[in-house]
């Protein structure tokens, strides 16, 4: 055993890149929960936004324009969903799993020609003084701006919902439908927009994984990181910043415990195994005593007849 | 007139589907997969073989596979469903199917069924497998020479012999050309999830590894090797020459094509036996990728001659003397292992660190 050989500023930088996809796909499912419409489909939206954006990086040459590309392609993808739940009123848990379905097949489909090629890299920013600084510097200061992007999104998001006039109406149509309906407010429009948002979020999720965290395209990368998203957002009782704390906990226990294996510390690796789906569930369930529930109207379809 | 005119065309119809079923003598064989055919490693190379069946029978096969199957319950399923529509030879390409595979073979008598990797066989049930520890002690080689740091990063998926055979492999290779080797190894469980994979890299180089060995499927720890620098990498079941020359200096090719017709030509004339087959080096099941530049001339004469000496049979890689971990005596001087110790290979050899995942 030897704990010396872990270098925790290292550590802490590692496992912030390894929670972002986690992070930028459960941001966007908790505001898409917040408007009452359950989409099990990020997974589906977050492979496609993979190799969407892979595959533009790779033609353009701009990672950046990659990114664009993820989150379109992602808030594409829902757009189908929308279609099938909020218009034709399809079942959101059946829609939402075939749409995981779909997803993977599709992008196995698009990806075909991409397998084993290295796609442009994106730099890290570097600010001349603060990233030079010791320990700070390479975790506070030394990442990619997507990281960043998603904890300004977190905080964006929790603003909203909770100060803004949009956040309420968005919660409104995500408790009670009708009563939101009978107020004036357009309840499919809402949902419509919030669900491409999510769409979009896991996308860029996605792209995360192909573009900076392994960075290649393998069909079926995202290995069920959107389903680990999902129950995320139930975890944190839909809260950004619990959301925020979740996935840097699952990101931070996952790096961790591999580094511990790396370094031969005597815990059983069955336990090191299951250390950041145990650790991450037992912390948010504590945290969700105060018995923060879900939206009223989560699942339900909303259809103005009625 | 109507009526008999109905009557004709029904008959006719009927002939038709009839002709149709007795033309359909084809010869079904169905492959489940534990990754998706595009992961560039594992399955890839299995799908390599499938296609090579499909090229050499042509019309006489219809092959069908089912990608990323779960090992467990749900492969039992796959198996079922693919014998009830008429498989008559089922290849089932992960450790984890063993189970599986034995129990839906019960059920199913008439048809065949070929394990990858396993040690349970029936009356329809073959097992075979490759020697990968045979170009474990290649890369072993090169890695003793190449690292620098001294530390050589493993990453493994489940504690299965095979797994663990390579590992001691390449450690007694390694070790023998450098005594001062030391390797860590992370255990990842899983067979495939790149980002992971790309996580235990990036943990065994920020750890002072300079040299990477998977035992996982994808792509992505050369990737992660790439982007860190100063490492190298070897391929895993598949060449992934696309890291080439540098990290990836090597590679195992698991190469299934010729036993994947074979089998399936015994299906064909009927002589088709529950066999046990493991190939290595020699009959061409396990290739080495071409070793590259970034490897100095010296080294890579090295690791050829290890090769050719156990292509031609006159060096097995567990030779003796070799003690276990804790120290007891395994192989006395010029022993070699036995196939049967090492298809239920459970220990590390003296020198490795930690302990084996039970």
């Amino acid at each position: 055993m030897d704990l010396s050989a872990i270098n925790p500023v290292l550590l802490i930088a590692s496992l912030m890149v390894a929670a972002t996809p986690l992070l930028l796909a459960a941001i966007g499912e908790l505001v898409v929960e917040k408007a009452g419409v359950l989409n099990l489909g990020v997974e589906g939206m977050m492979i496609v936004g993979a190799i969407a954006g892979f595959a533009t990086a790779v033609e353009s040459g701009s990672p950046f324009l990659g990114f664009i590309a993820a989150a379109i392609a992602g808030a594409a993808l829902s757009i189908l969903f929308a279609i099938l739940t909020q218009f034709a009123q399809a079942n959101q848990v059946a829609s939402g799993l075939s749409l995981t379905l779909f997803g993977l097949g599709l992008s196995a489909l698009m990806g075909q020609s991409y397998v084993g090629i290295k796609p442009p890299q994106m730099g890290d920013i570097h600010i001349p003084v603060l990233s030079d600084l010791p320990v700070v510097g390479p975790i506070l200061f030394g990442h990619d701006i997507i990281l960043y992007f998603g904890i300004a999104l977190t905080a964006a998001v929790w603003w909203v919902l909770k100060y803004s006039r949009i956040g309420l109406v968005l919660r409104a149509v995500g408790e009670n439908h009708d009563a939101a309906h009978a107020l004036g407010y357009k309840v499919l429009k809402i949902r419509l927009m919030a669900i491409m948002f999510g769409g979009a979020c896991a996308g860029l999720g996605g792209a995360y994984i192909s573009l900076i965290r392994v960075p290649q395209w393998t069909e079926g990368m995202t290995a069920g990181i959107g389903w680990i998203a999902l129950a995320l957002v139930v975890f944190a009782s839909w809260k950004p910043w619990r959301a925020l704390l979740g996935a840097y906990l699952f990101g931070g226990v996952t790096v961790v415990q591999l580094n511990l294996q790396a370094a031969g510390v005597a815990i059983p690796v069955e336990y090191l195994a299951m250390s950041p789906y145990l650790i991450t569930i037992l912390v948010l369930v504590i945290l969700s005593a105060d018995k923060s529930s879900a939206p009223a109207s989560l699942g339900r379809n909303f259809h103005a007849s009625r | 007139m109507k009526l008999t005119k109905l009557l004709t065309s029904a008959a006719v119809a009927l002939g038709l589907a009839a002709g149709a079923a007795w033309a359909q003598d084809k010869t079904k064989v169905g492959f489940v997969y534990v990754g998706p055919v595009g992961d560039g490693g594992w399955t890839y190379e299995h799908d390599q073989g499938r296609k090579a069946v499909e090229t050499e029978f042509g019309d006489q096969v219809e092959t069908v596979y089912v990608e990323n199957v779960a090992e467990g319950p749900d492969a039992e399923r796959v198996m079922t469903q693919m014998a009830l529509e008429g498989a008559d030879l089922i290849f089932t390409t992960s450790f984890g199917y063993m189970d599986p595979t034995i129990n839906v073979a019960k059920k199913f008598p008439n048809v065949k069924f070929e394990h990858a990797t396993g040690y349970k066989r029936a009356d329809n049930v073959s097992t075979y497998s490759a020697r990968f520890y045979e170009g474990r002690a290649v890369q072993g080689t090169i890695a003793g020479h190449m690292t620098e740091s001294n530390i050589v990063g493993y990453i493994g998926s489940y504690p299965i012999p095979e797994v663990i055979r390579g590992i001691n492999s390449a450690y007694i290779h390694a070790k023998k050309v450098n005594p001062d080797v030391q390797f860590k190894i992370v255990w990842a469980f899983t067979w495939f999830d790149p980002a992971k994979e790309a996580d235990a890299a990036k943990v065994l180089i920020e750890q002072g590894a300079d040299v990477i060995l998977q035992h996982t499927d994808s792509t992505a720890p050369q990737a992660a090797a790439q982007a860190a620098g100063n490492v190298i990498t070897f391929g895993q079941a598949s060449d992934m020459s696309e890291y080439a020359p540098k990290p990836r200096v090597s590679s195992i090719i698991d190469n299934w094509a010729p036993y994947y017709i074979a089998r399936t030509k015994a299906v064909i004339d009927g002589t088709w036996e529950s066999v046990d087959t493991w190939d290595g080096i020699g009959a061409g099941m396990v290739g080495i990728g071409e070793i590259t530049d970034a490897v100095p001339a010296e080294v890579k004469e090295a690791a050829l001659a290890i090769k050719d000496s156990i292509a031609n049979g006159t060096y097995h890689p567990f030779t003796g003397p070799l003690n276990k971990q804790d120290g007891s005596a395994w192989l006395a001087e010029g022993e070699v292992a036995d196939d049967g110790t090492l298809a239920g290979m459970n220990f590390y050899v003296e020198g490795i660190e930690g302990d084996i995942p039970q």
